[in-house]
């Protein structure tokens, strides 16, 4: 039976503008992956890594991360400080011998963007690849 | 403060292999501080544990609490809170808070998840470094504030040891001389006839050579 991955993404309020002003309908008809959820925060900084952890302790079996790029965060630093957070998810995915790919960062520009699909859909495809995620238990 | 470093994951999920209910332990004391076992980082580590569980295919109930200090008796006594709900202790406060719990809970099982490594400070957010050794014997009115015992990487007592270059240390370039930087400020002060003198054979008994070392107060005890 095919895999269909649960992708939980991550993104502040400037990288997600389209996608709320498209809606759920228009992303799709875009190509953004239907399994894929998105979780809106006011900036990336306030993300936090006890949250990305908890996605995956709530069944996601791939995070993506979208901020504004290094020197365009609204918040100066709050992009910057979502990427550290990041890796300190992916080197704890690392420690318990799950795969780092699970979860991915983006730096991409505000407003409207095809790479914002793009990112989602690549880790979409790769998530796919690698199969459930190993704290799913089941392993469905 | 004292500074830790959570121990590996994997390590601490080994420890609890055999415990479905654990009480994940911090302390807001120092390792709070060095954001080693604070709330924040007992709420990753219940998060962690949980994972590294799931993925071996093990059921577990995970809580996470701090307690103000786990290093004092009256703050550990909180731990009945939980009494009964719990196979496993795993402490995030330094080695002391382990001990602490481990001596006043004879009948329950205690974990370390950092490792206590050291005396030290914090000059840039997210980096600690050695400041002090502990030794029991301090020599820092001597040496400009600076302490060789714990800052030179073989803990001279009469100077640098000819391997220093450009004031930096031979064994760690990446920090100073601090032998170069106790003569740099002896000098600044006029007092670098203070290195003159020759420290005699250190007595290292105070540093716990001598063993487990105890501090006693009467004007405190009741």
């Amino acid at each position: 039976m095919a895999f269909t991955p649960d992708i939980q993404v991550f993104c502040c309020h400037y990288t997600s503008q389209q996608a709320c002003a498209e809606g759920k309908e228009g992303l799709a008809a875009d190509g953004f992956p239907v399994n894929a959820t998105i979780n809106r925060l006011a900036c990336g900084g306030k993300l936090k890594v006890s949250v990305l952890l908890q996605a995956f302790e709530n069944g996601a079996d791939g995070v993506c991360v979208v901020g504004c790029k290094p020197d365009e965060c609204h918040n100066l630093m709050g992009s910057q400080r979502a990427a550290r957070r990041v890796g300190a998810v992916r080197k704890a995915l690392a420690e318990l011998g799950a795969e780092e790919a699970r979860i991915a960062f983006h730096h991409l520009e505000r407003g409207f963007h095809p790479e914002f699909v793009q990112v989602v859909q690549e880790l979409n495809d790769q998530v796919t690849k690698l199969g459930p995620s190993p704290f799913k238990g089941d392993k469905s | 403060m004292i500074i830790a470093e959570r121990k590996p994951i994997n390590e601490i999920v080994a420890m609890v292999r055999d415990a479905e209910r654990i009480l994940v332990l911090g302390c807001r004391g120092c390792v709070s501080v060095c954001s080693a076992g604070g709330e924040r980082e007992v709420e990753l580590l219940c998060s962690l544990i949980r994972l590294g569980k799931k993925q071996a295919g093990q059921q577990v109930q995970v809580e996470g609490a701090t307690l103000v200090r786990q290093c004092d008796k009256e703050y550990v006594d909180e731990i009945d809170r939980w009494q009964g709900q719990y196979d496993a202790i795993v402490s995030m406060a330094c080695g002391v808070g382990v001990n602490f719990i481990a001596n006043l809970r004879p009948a329950d099982k205690v974990y370390p998840a950092v490792n206590t490594s050291f005396f030290g400070g914090s000059a840039l957010q997210g980096e600690w470094s050695e400041q002090c050794a502990g030794c029991g014997d301090c020599v820092l009115h001597l040496t400009g504030g600076l302490c060789p015992v714990a800052r030179c990487a073989k803990s001279l007592m009469n100077g640098p040891c000819g391997g220093s270059v450009d004031g930096r240390c031979e064994i760690h370039r990446e920090i100073p001389c601090i032998w170069q930087a106790i003569h740099d400020r002896l000098s600044r002060f006029e007092q670098k006839a203070e290195l003159d003198r020759v420290a005699p054979i250190r007595d290292w008994r105070p540093a716990g050579h001598g063993g487990p070392r105890k501090a006693v107060r009467n004007d405190l005890t009741i």
